[in-house]
């Protein structure tokens, strides 16, 4: 889809993709879902709960070489209760749990958790007595990435399978009673 | 890769001015490669401290590092270490006292060094000595409702809650 | 965090004669505020915008290092060292590694002293560079963090050509390395001391005398030196404060008694000081590296210590002796001289020590790390008091603290 923007500018690249949908002379139709999913999408403001190691490589993802922006995610909210995704990176300790939930719940819906590196994901090496041994005993995540740390282009992978989970979500989908179920099991009212 | 300046003739009029002014102080002395290593009588660390430190001469004004120790085999089982440097000398001593876990109580460095204030909080969390006139002895690192002094030999390191572990693969 | 305060806090908090119906007001800083930069948690007590009173929290990441090395073999703790200051792992594994060969007694070759050298120093840049680029951050210039972070992914790939990993590095292994510097490594270290200078120049330019920095930054979060000294301040912050002890001239290490270079000081020990002293070490440790890389000797990259140096895999699968070694180095069953031993390097935050008991095993008996940060963050209250609540924000930021080093 070659925007107006870009017929003027001769830019060679394409804003989003569009979406399924009946188009014809005039009009375009899709559902609201899909809609709505790719302007989420592309504008995620993830909050960057970083801890320890995994935050400098995060540093290193947001910095001119790699350059998280390319992906509508440059704009960090530091303050939980306007961020769409809880981007945890590195270790939790057991003191630090409470902390980290408190967060979490304070975020508003629709909410997405990415588990960067593996000290947030399982403990890492870290099987010692004073570490959370896996953030998703406290929190639902939905994205793991792996690595002690993840490489950028890990990071950024990640970011965009959470673009796929985003862009994909169906409306209904926080208000299901599975939804309930996963955040009652965890505690999470 | 040599620490230490002190030689043989500071070394042995120390440990013999430590013998004169505290009599009784020293139980053992010890070379540690570069490091000339005084076990004290517990009561005795403190003031031998401050005499290092106010000595004119060798001015050990400088606590590089202090930590617990923890020999289960012996009876005083529990330990401190205190090591100690002489910036304008580059000398370095280290000075250790044991004690038993019943009597885990020394007098606290705080009021000669500053940087001993965390120092001892931490092996207060660590190994459980308590430290007389602390201004605020309490775990530093650990959760405030921990319960064991972790860094003792009979706690287990690993987190006791992990189910996905299989035990006899991993020897726990 | 506290969220109710006993009477007694509450009557604390009421200000004395004359100063009825007045209050402080206590704020909770953390432990995840984005200024930060880490997870440090502080209760500050104001009065208007002034710092009363400052209360630090730490251990929320606490990580056990110390516990952790005692269970683990001595060629593993590199990988936990790592982990430390991760500002500049290098520096922490290569001080690991030598204390480790401090007490089996070995003779290290010359030429592997000068390939560590030029490794800790890319090192102490790189933590140097996180240092002064956020402080350019948290007094409102980003400009410079972008500039210097295109150098630091420049170091990242250097490392990443030595040992194939950005972050946490593991370089090396006790007794050398395990490879030599390939030629693409040369290459790249060449490039970077000759671009890196003018990068520096340019983000020094923007900043070292800039009236609005220079106005925000001095006289913020000063320190004497003699309180310095007496809170264990090391390295950069302490140099600030203008006492010029540094572990490598002091007591040299990797050979460091054969490069020339300066220490700088400063005067005031505030902010300003320590960006001045990070900066001109940066240009110090230019010219170390440039010097180390003119008179580079020929020789072997690791000691001839076959109990203790992991052979390499090509040897293993191949030579019979090899093997053996690899299997009695994996297994522990190599003789670890029984003593204690401590041994310090400079590190990015001053003087990084380990202080290592052997009872002969196959782990340590115990391990303790001397962690500059967590040594010298406890004068923080005593240095922001009466400064500014934003001045809190830069000081910290300038004293670099590492979460992990602090909170081990």
């Amino acid at each position: 889809m070659e925007t107006d923007e870009a017929k003027i500018t001769g830019a060679k690249y394409q804003l989003a993709e569009k979406p399924e949908g009946l188009e014809g002379t005039g009009y375009f139709a899709t559902t609201l879902a899909k809609a709505v999913g790719l302007a989420r999408k592309n504008s995620i403001w993830p909050l960057p709960f970083a801890t320890s190691c995994c935050g400098i490589e995060f540093m290193a993802t947001m910095g001119a070489h790699y350059d998280l922006a390319r992906f509508g995610s440059e704009r960090l909210s530091f303050s939980p209760r306007q961020a769409d995704l809880l981007m945890v990176m590195g270790t939790i300790a057991k003191k630090m749990g409470p902390v980290l939930r408190q967060v979490y719940e304070q975020m508003a819906e629709p909410r997405w958790v990415l588990s960067m590196g593996a000290c947030a994901s399982s403990g890492g090496i870290f099987d010692t007595y004073s570490v959370l041994q896996g953030i998703d005993r406290i929190i639902p995540v939905d994205v793991y990435i792996p690595g002690c740390p993840p490489r950028p282009e890990q990071v950024i992978d990640g970011i965009l399978f959470i673009q796929e989970l985003v862009g994909n979500e169906s409306l209904r989908r926080r208000n299901s009673p599975e939804y309930k179920a996963l955040l009652t099991s965890y505690g999470i009212e | 890769m040599v620490l230490n300046k002190m030689n043989g003739e500071i070394r042995d009029r120390i440990v013999k001015d430590i013998h004169t002014h505290f009599s009784t102080a020293i139980l053992k002395e010890e070379m540690n490669y570069d490091f000339l290593t005084l076990t004290l009588q517990k009561e005795h660390v403190i003031p031998v401290i401050r005499w290092l430190y106010d000595h004119e001469e060798l001015r050990f004004r400088f606590l590089t590092t202090m930590c617990g120790l923890h020999y289960p085999d012996q009876e005083e089982e529990l330990g401190l270490m205190y090591q100690l440097h002489s910036l304008e000398n580059n000398y370095r001593i280290r000075l250790k006292t044991f004690f038993t876990t019943a009597q885990a109580e020394v007098a606290t460095l705080t009021g000669i060094f500053s940087a001993a204030n965390w120092m001892e909080r931490e092996a207060y969390d660590f190994f459980g000595v308590r430290f007389k006139g602390h201004p605020d002895l309490r775990r530093i690192l650990n959760v405030d409702d921990m319960i064991i002094h972790p860094l003792r030999k009979e706690y287990p390191l690993e987190d006791q809650t992990r189910a996905d572990k299989d035990d006899s693969m991993f020897g726990r | 965090m506290p969220d109710q305060i006993s009477s007694k806090q509450a009557d604390d908090l009421i200000l004395s004669k004359g100063q009825e119906g007045k209050e402080y007001l206590t704020l909770n800083l953390g432990p995840t505020h984005p200024a930060t930069h880490g997870v440090f948690q502080n209760i500050i007590k104001l009065d208007g915008e002034i710092i009363v009173e400052a209360e630090p929290t730490i251990g929320y990441i606490h990580r056990a290092f110390e516990k952790l090395a005692e269970r683990r073999p001595y060629y593993q703790i590199a990988t936990i060292t790592d982990r430390m200051n991760y500002c500049s792992s290098p520096i922490n594994n290569i001080g690991w590694h030598t204390t480790v060969e401090k007490l089996i007694r070995a003779e290290i070759p010359k030429r592997v002293d000068y390939m560590r050298v030029i490794i800790m120093e890319l090192a102490r840049i790189s933590d140097h560079i996180i240092c002064n680029s956020v402080i350019g951050v948290d007094t409102g210039a980003l400009t410079g963090f972008v500039y210097m972070f295109q150098k630091r992914e420049f170091l990242y790939e250097i490392y990443e050509e030595i040992c194939g990993a950005r972050l946490t590095t593991n370089i090396g292994r006790i007794g050398g390395f395990e490879r030599d510097f390939s030629d693409k490594v040369w290459k790249k270290i060449e490039q970077f001391v000759t671009e890196f200078p003018d990068v520096l120049e340019e983000f020094g330019g923007l900043l070292q005398r800039n009236r609005i920095f220079m106005d925000r930054t001095i006289n913020c979060g000063p320190i004497t030196a003699e309180r310095a000294l007496n809170y264990g301040f090391t390295g950069p912050n302490l140099r600030a404060a203008g006492v010029d002890y540094d572990v490598r001239v002091m007591n040299p290490y990797c050979s460091y008694q054969d490069f020339d270079f300066a220490i700088p000081i400063g005067t005031q020990g505030d902010t300003y000081d320590r960006f001045m002293v990070r900066q001109q070490e940066m240009r110090e440790s230019i010219s170390i590296i440039k010097q180390a890389m003119s008179r580079m000797p020929d020789g072997p990259f690791h000691a001839e210590l076959p109990e203790y140096y992991l052979p390499d895999k090509e040897k293993v699968y191949n030579s019979m002796e090899a093997l053996i070694y690899h299997f009695k180095i994996v297994m522990g069953e190599t003789p670890m001289p029984v003593g204690e031993v401590y041994h310090c390097v400079e590190g990015g935050n001053g003087e990084l020590g380990y202080y290592l008991i052997s009872d002969g095993g196959r782990q340590p008996y115990r391990l303790h790390f001397r962690r500059p940060c967590f040594i010298f963050y406890q004068a923080f209250p005593e240095m922001v008091r009466g400064n500014m609540l934003s001045d809190a924000i830069i000081t910290m930021s300038s004293m670099n603290v590492i979460a992990g080093e602090l909170d081990a």
